[in-house]
């Protein structure tokens, strides 16, 4: 017996509920962006979980299309994060608050 | 209990068959170490190991019990948990790949029909290959890829300076490299039209060339160059170059800790030869064997077996010879050669590799 | 059975490691949690015969993104967090947002379970890497070559980002930017900060 498409369902969703609180959460850059890829893995899984059982290769694109994105992401991301440490010492987003006053 | 016998075969057929490529591979590999010290003494005049047995060949299994026997010492700084998972990382991601191995041709001619219970009904062929993936290139790829965590976190948690560069440089130059070996490998996919080992073996034997060696032959000179700088040997050796970093990630390492690391740079050695040699040296292929002996006998399985070990033991020979000639390369230098020059060179073999591809097959 | 188990066996591993990412202050511990996760859902993709996203998963998230995320944190020599002093109704807000997505992913459960069973296709060849091929260089071009746009972008914001002017290069620029102003009062200002 296969497990259904449901379970794949609560899996992606428990996953992204952990990367979004995640989010809210963390305080360093570093993780905010960790927290960003589980919530993106936690679609691809949907994605491929679809393609499985309607068997249509379309989500499998996607899930490569989000990779992608996700490797963009990865270069300018810790770019940024490269950056901002040099300027403050900390990779802390609080500390980002330049334009406040 | 015989059905529960019918259940069980090919989980015991499976559990034999990692036990016989396992041991296989960590037999070369522990000869390797031994061979390694031998052709270095040759090339520095030298005689090499020579006490334990005849002209040493037990010095493996004594290098073995003086690691089980020595002294574990534990930085006390350290980060405990990543401190003992690294090594681990670093053994497991080089055994992995072994699964995908193709060790040679499957045997077709046996009939299985002698085995009790029926066992033996409905297989018509016994592969050589222990998991045949449609993706074993990509797979290979990955895993190999891994392994750089091994090295990266056991330098982050030794608490040294000199580990910390030496995981800091294994991890850059992991990336740069892996660049340039993917880019090489692209040429021969395109001509094997597969991602399957086997599958790029088969595309070999039924092209014309029989080697891929021959239409890639720049293909071949970057993966190889690229190899030795996955793998961490001379004249890439820097995330361990004893003459400055004191081993590098490495250097707060002892005892069995330290086999491990030892056996996953070997093994790792192993795979890249294995890839090498599937992948431009037409794997188990042996020209004109199947004029002497039948496709798919016994004797025809075990030449082409020994074919294959062959062509792997002269890459590793490869690899010792090289490290008694090369000097290291600067860290500079090598991130020039492998950005500025060799990820170039790659991309331009895989856009001539497409074009030709194109009007051949239009 | 066997893939029920398998299943269960990686969703849970997966799960574990997420929770480990959100909880861990220290950045690298979060780093190899997450690993975890790439590498658990990459074992459920295979399950799903979906051996190339699989592969892909591996050699991209593991091997690539994960591998820069590391090399960063050694690079900064980060430390663990310090104690929060953030703003406390973040953390309310925070708390509040899972628990809705909590509920909503318990309802989609609840929906799709209660949908008439879909039964699976079991189409093995949509997985393999001939039928990927096929699909994303005929139907799906047009997104392929925006990704390969997107990525060319990326490079180059990345070199842009990290690029370090040489000080007397960065002054050279500085004087133009202020010459072009004509301000002479914070162009000594500035030349002190310097």
């Amino acid at each position: 017996m296969e497990p259904s498409l449901a379970n794949y369902l609560a899996l992606s969703g428990i996953l992204f509920t952990i990367g979004a609180t995640g989010v809210v959460f963390k305080r360093n850059a570093l993780g905010m962006f960790m927290c960003i890829e589980l919530m993106l893995n936690a679609v691809n899984l949907t994605f491929v979980a679809f393609s499985r059982y309607y068997a249509d290769v379309t989500g499998q694109l996607f899930v490569f299309m989000v990779m992608s994105v996700a490797a963009a992401e990865a270069a300018v991301g810790l770019g940024i994060i490269i950056a901002f440490y040099r300027n403050s010492v900390s990779i802390d987003v609080d500390d980002a608050s330049l334009l406040k006053n | 209990m015989e059905s529960l016998l019918k259940t069980a075969f090919p989980f015991i057929v499976y559990a034999i068959a990692l036990l016989l490529a396992f041991q296989g591979v960590l037999m070369i590999v522990a000869y390797t170490v031994l061979a390694e010290r031998k052709v270095l003494g040759w090339i520095q005049g030298r005689i090499g190991p020579n006490r334990v047995g005849p002209w040493g060949v037990l010095q493996p299994f004594a290098d073995l019990l003086k690691f089980i026997f020595k002294e574990d010492l534990v930085p006390d700084k350290s980060t405990k948990f990543v401190y003992f998972l690294a090594p681990m990382v670093a053994l497991t991601c080089a055994l992995l790949p072994i699964v995908v191995y193709p060790f040679g041709p499957p045997i077709t001619t046996v009939d299985w029909t002698f085995l009790p219970y029926g066992l033996g009904e409905g297989i018509r062929q016994l592969p050589l290959t222990i998991a045949q993936i449609d993706v074993g290139v990509l797979y290979v790829l990955g895993i190999t890829s891994v392994g750089v965590y091994g090295i990266a976190l056991a330098g982050w948690s030794s608490n040294s300076k000199y580990s910390l560069m030496g995981g800091l440089r294994s991890s850059a130059q992991m990336i740069s490299y892996e660049l340039a070996m993917g880019a090489s490998i692209l040429g021969v996919v395109m001509l094997g039209g597969t991602l399957d080992l086997n599958g790029i073996i088969y595309a070999q034997i039924n092209s014309p060339f029989r080697w891929f060696i021959i239409p890639q032959i720049i293909g071949f000179v970057i993966f190889l160059i690229a190899a030795f700088a996955e793998t961490n040997r001379v004249p890439f050796d820097l995330p361990e170059a004893e003459t400055e970093l004191v081993a590098g990630f490495h250097t707060e390492y002892s005892a069995l800790k330290f086999a491990l690391f030892f056996m996953a740079e070997y093994v790792n050695m192993f795979t890249v030869s294995v890839m090498s040699t599937v992948l431009f040296l037409g794997g188990w292929y042996v020209p004109g064997l199947s004029h002497i002996f039948e496709v798919g006998s016994i004797p025809y399985a075990l030449v082409s077996l020994a074919a294959f070990v062959g062509k792997v033991c002269f890459f590793l020979f490869f690899y010792i010879w090289v490290r008694g000639t090369l000097p290291r390369f600067r860290f500079d230098q090598l991130m020039n050669f492998g950005w500025k020059f060799l990820l170039p060179l790659a991309i331009a073999n895989t856009i001539v590799t497409i074009v030709v591809v194109y009007f051949l097959n239009s | 059975m066997a893939s029920n188990v398998l299943f269960y066996l990686f969703a849970g591993f997966a799960i574990a490691c997420a929770l480990s990412l959100v909880y861990h202050r220290n950045p690298l511990y979060s780093a190899i949690s997450l690993i975890g996760v790439f590498i658990a859902l990459s074992c459920i993709y295979v399950t799903l015969a979906a051996p190339f996203i699989a592969a892909v998963q591996i050699l991209i998230y593991a091997g690539a993104i994960m591998v820069l995320v590391v090399f960063v944190i050694m690079l900064l020599n980060l430390d663990e967090d310090r104690p929060l002093t953030r703003l406390k109704y973040l953390y309310a807000l925070g708390a509040g947002l899972g628990l809705i997505l909590l509920v909503q992913t318990f309802f989609i459960f609840y929906a799709v379970m209660r949908a008439p069973n879909h039964t699976v296709n079991v189409d093995q060849t949509v997985g393999k890497t001939l039928s990927i091929g096929q699909a994303m260089y005929s139907e799906y071009l047009l997104p392929v070559e925006i990704v390969g746009v997107l990525l060319l972008m990326a490079i180059i914001g990345g070199v842009i980002l990290v690029r370090r002017l040489e000080p007397t290069q960065l002054r050279l620029v500085i004087n133009e930017e202020l010459d072009r102003r004509n301000e002479g009062q914070e162009k000594d200002d500035f030349r002190i900060a310097l």
